[in-house]
């Protein structure tokens, strides 16, 4: 894997959203690259900010009620200053995107092969042969055992896996350099999830794509991503290679997500619970370490005033330095786990 | 003797068609399940979407009309109205569940919610009512000045410890929870799971714990049944399901969890598709000729799986000389 | 899906059959007869007697009901009172009159209602989406019979553009001119009928368009990078438009019972005022046979919706 051959550079986006008239950030400052032939997954909870941030890629916010700022460099060119036009030249056919839920995001009144081929309709100057042939192709290439029948067939006589393999079809149809996933298993059973997972893994290698893989699943990241970004309201707090993030966190935040998911070897244990709730868009600190409330048992002087991302080494990041001396309050004094 | 004892429980939905609209075939949702809910124990119902947990679910509650079979409580079939009744059995068995903002009226504040149970079926003054609403908002972990707002104004895991909250206001024996948790983000269902959990410690009181999440039905529960297609393909301990896995289809599911070990993850993938590998190819092994699962036949005297008894010892066998 | 057609109109035979028979003691138990009136009021009471007793007017009600609907299976609907000529004649001349106002009106009403609907949605929240809604406000608000008075005084009075009566000038020539005449008549009460239908569909495609919008599967169409107006027209419009086409069914048959109106005001003959003036005159064989008409045309109608959905919109089947 060569480590300059990244396509993508977000640098210092953020995103806001108008909410009765005032801006509020939804992102802040977030700094991103991805490579070729990498999965990165960006992992946080619900109203963290990870879903805007993919929507912002796509440029897919009314301008009327979302104020961007920053750069999205993709192969040369700045997404963000693009009008509606030119960036439909990217949309579909450089960048596809994968839904979180497979039914909603289906047109209910058309069939699969309209849907599939209505991309290359706008992105290449196939006949309507050479279009049908890809169809199949790529029905084929997700998974679909029956191809010709699943093309004639509706989204909601589809099973909720054959609708996701559809998605995926629309979103690889033009070989995209970069395939954005917005929990595209999390509708999904656990079986059905593994085929996806599985699907996207083989279509990344094939077309030598980048993936952005957004989740609140940690499961899901360990088993598919190669680097992971971690967010907590609005930034990223920690940054770095799945192995480096599993086998080492740093950031508060991080270890605590880890530390309340059900562990095999302590059934019987009360899971870790982080204390409070994830601010709300008009209520996020805006100064300071965004996680230290939820921490209220660090001293003030560990944290940063103006949080930076800290360099470890090997492209591990972190935010803030309150990671050196953290302890969870129940471990203080005792056995580090 | 059991808390509650469901036999050859069978839920079938008539499918019309023809000119006249007679009834021509049926789903059958659940297909003649028996399992036994111990007092003060939590017992995990696993299956993938479409397996016919939560029609099972509802039917131990009682929302749901029962073809054939029966559920005990009590000495009586609780499937029967009259019985319900009688036994005040919905006041013994409550639920929660998935979707906490569907199943909370919008319209009525968090006060009335909670306290709705209490006066269906206990008399109280509006004093001791207000009382026992507070202890319960206090057991969850929320504050009094929760009493007067309305739903829409909770997170997601605030409304569903309210469910939780009015489920254990009549201090039920038994809780149905049809997937209490999965709508929920990581920390906050940490949260829900150890107010349970708590709740049982304090209370007593037995789960039907019913899930498609692995990781967390092995967190919760003590004994465990896994059910494919409105039938149970295995049921046994903890220990039996989680660590000594028979059916295939129990394998499958289990070698589908994602892992969180970074290290071993191309092992673990490699192990996942050699399981699916069998359970494609060996179909006519593992279920009947219709495609559905056989009848349970016990291994061991916790553990059952749905297989011929030879099948099931060849396999017994095949996974003693791999361990040895 | 022609089983359940089928299945659908045989389960309308008893309903037609509990609606005549609900219509006809209605009309019965209306005070007066259809004589009294109609004939020189100093008409000998024993003739009038002998009309009543000829008619089987002082027959049992069911007798009276039997009568009746032996003669509509042989397709008599009976002799009008007044007007001394077969119900079946009358109706129908009456009822092409309708029928044409009708579909002008329709016609009109979606030329109007789709282009405002959709681009009242597409700008949601700016002026044009604040006019129509305006508009379609004032238009709810007042009720359509006021509507048309103040139409027919100001084009048909004031202005003196449109007449004021009839179906076609007595002058007319058979042929183009009589068409034409005829175009001139139905011109203005069908444009105050489409002005107020459009309310409606104007209202409910706004609401469709602009669900549609928001949809995820609009997003997904976005992000294939299908340019915007294409956006509007291959999906959201389609989408939305789709409920609109099964609201036709209803729509129509709405059109005929408010022709009441339209054809009082505008003394149009047609099957609305025929009605309003069999009422007056109990004139009941004419009253029996329009309201069954209206009845079945109802129940044609929301089978019609419920055919249309099932043929446009894939996720309804029937069987």
């Amino acid at each position: 894997m060569e480590t300059t051959s990244n396509f993508l550079n977000i640098k210092d986006v953020s995103t806001a959203f108008k909410i009765n008239g005032k801006y509020y950030d939804a992102i802040s400052h977030v700094n991103l690259e991805v490579n070729h032939d990498e999965i990165l997954a960006i992992v946080g909870e619900s109203g963290c900010g990870k879903s805007t941030l993919a929507t912002t890629i796509m440029g897919l916010h009314n301008p009327a009620e979302t104020k961007i700022t920053g750069t999205v460099d993709f192969e040369g060119t700045d997404l963000l200053k693009l009008d509606e036009k030119g960036y439909n030249k990217f949309r579909g056919s450089k960048i596809g995107m994968i839904f979180q839920d497979p039914l909603s995001a289906l047109n209910p009144l058309k069939r699969v092969e309209a849907q599939i081929s209505e991309v290359m309709d706008y992105h290449t100057d196939f006949t309507a042969e050479q279009k049908h042939d890809r169809v199949m192709e790529l029905l084929d290439q997700v998974g679909i055992d029956n191809p010709k029948r699943t093309a004639r067939q509706f989204p909601h006589e589809l099973s909720g896996g054959m609708r996701q393999r559809v998605i995926i079809a629309i979103a690889i149809a033009c070989k995209p350099d970069l395939i954005i996933a917005d929990e595209p298993t999390t509708a999904l059973d656990v079986t059905i999830q593994a085929q996806i997972l599985d699907v996207l893994r083989d279509i990344q290698k094939e077309n030598h794509a980048g993936i952005i893989l957004i989740t609140h699943d940690l499961g899901v990241v360990a088993e598919t991503a190669d680097r992971v970004a971690v967010m907590y309201a609005g930034q990223i707090v920690e940054e770095g290679s799945a192995e480096q993030i599993f086998n080492s966190p740093k950031h508060p935040y991080t270890r605590s997500l880890l530390r309340s998911m059900p562990q095999i070897d302590k059934q019987d244990d009360d899971l870790y619970v982080i204390q409070g709730n994830v601010p709300s868009l008009q209520k996020m600190p805006t100064t300071g370490d965004r996680f230290a409330p939820r921490t209220p048992w660090v001293p003030a002087s560990e944290h940063e005033a103006d949080p930076k991302m800290h360099d470890l080494g090997d492209g591990h990041e972190v935010r803030c330095t309150c990671y050196k001396n953290f302890e969870f309050p129940d471990q203080q004094g005792g056995v580090k786990s | 003797m059991s808390l509650i004892e469901i036999k050859n429980l069978e839920v079938h939905y008539p499918i019309r068609s023809g000119f006249w609209n007679r009834v021509t075939d049926s789903v059958k949702a659940v297909d003649g399940i028996s399992f036994n809910i111990e007092a003060g124990e939590t017992y995990g119902l696993v299956g993938e979407s479409g397996s016919g947990k939560s029609t099972t679910g509802k039917s131990v509650v009682g929302l749901e009309k029962v073809t054939s079979g029966s559920i005990m409580y009590q000495g009586k079939d609780i499937t029967k109205k009259k019985n319900r009744e009688a036994l005040d059995y919905n006041h013994d068995v409550q639920m929660i569940f998935q979707d906490s903002l569907s199943s909370l009226n919008p319209r009525k504040r968090i006060e009335d919610i909670i306290a709705e149970p209490l006066r269906n079926f206990e008399h109280l003054s509006k004093d001791e009512e207000k009382l026992r609403v507070l202890q319960l908002l206090d057991i969850v972990g929320l504050d009094a000045d929760a009493l007067y707002k309305y739903p829409h104004q909770f997170s997601g895991g605030q409304r569903q410890r309210i469910g939780v909250a009015r489920a254990v206001a009549t201090n039920p024996k038994l809780i149905i929870a049809d997937e209490p948790v999965s709508a929920l983000d990581l920390s906050v269902q940490a949260q829900v799971l150890n107010f349970m959990k708590k709740i049982q410690r304090e209370f007593g009181i037995s789960y039907l714990f019913i899930s498609h999440d692995l990781g967390v039905v092995r967190h919760m529960c003590n004994n465990i049944a896994i059910m494919n297609r409105g039938r149970l393909v295995e049921i046994g301990t903890r220990d039996d399901i989680y660590n000594h896995p028979i059916h295939i289809y129990t394998k499958r599911l289990l070698a589908a969890i994602p892992e969180t070990n970074v290290n071993s993850r191309a092992e673990h993938r490699a192990s996942r598709l050699a399981v699916e590998e069998i359970y494609q190819k060996q179909q006519d092994k593992y279920y009947d000729k219709d495609g559905l699962a056989y009848p349970l036949v016990p291994i061991s005297p916790t553990h059952s799986v749905a297989l011929p008894q030879d099948v099931a010892q060849e396999i017994i066998k095949q996974e003693g000389e791999v361990q040895a | 899906m022609w089983k359940t057609v089928l299945r659908r109109i045989m389960i309308m035979i008893p309903e037609v059959i509990i609606l005549s028979l609900l219509v006809f003691l209605l009309a019965k138990a209306m005070p007066g007869d259809p004589f009294t009136g109609s004939i020189n009021p100093k008409a000998d009471p024993a003739q009038l007697h002998h009309l009543m007793e000829m008619n089987g007017l002082y027959d049992p009600w069911y007798q009276q009901y039997w009568n009746w609907v032996v003669h509509l299976f042989h397709g008599n609907l009976g002799n009008s009172y007044q007007y001394q000529e077969p119900v079946a004649r009358l109706i129908s001349s009456r009822a092409v009159n309708t029928l044409w106002l009708a579909l002008f009106t329709t016609v009109l009403t979606y030329c109007f209602a789709l282009p405002m609907g959709m681009y009242a949605a597409k700008h949601e929240g700016k002026l044009p989406d604040t006019i129509i809604r305006f508009y379609t406000y004032i238009t709810y608000s007042i009720p359509f019979f006021v509507i048309l008075v103040i139409g027919i005084w100001i084009f048909g009075y004031v202005l003196g553009w449109f007449p004021t009566t009839g179906s076609i000038s007595s002058t007319a020539n058979p042929g183009i001119s009589s068409a034409g005449s005829r175009l001139y008549h139905i011109l203005l009460p069908g444009i105050m009928g489409a002005l107020f239908g459009t309310v409606n569909v104007v209202q409910y495609l706004r609401s469709e368009v602009i669900d549609a919008k928001r949809s995820d599967y609009v997003r997904t169409a976005r992000s294939k990078g299908v340019p915007e107006a294409d956006v509007y027209k291959h999906h959201i419009f389609r989408n939305s438009l789709l409920p609109i086409a099964a609201f036709a069914g209803y729509s129509i048959t709405g059109l005929l019972n408010g022709s009441i109106f339209t054809e009082t005001i505008f003394s149009y003959p047609g099957m609305g005022l025929l009605f309003i003036n069999s009422i007056n005159y109990r004139d009941y064989t004419v009253i029996t046979a329009l309201v069954l008409i209206y009845g079945i045309l109802n129940l044609l109608g929301t089978l019609l919706s419920d055919i249309i959905l099932s043929i446009v919109d894939p996720r309804i089947r029937i069987e």
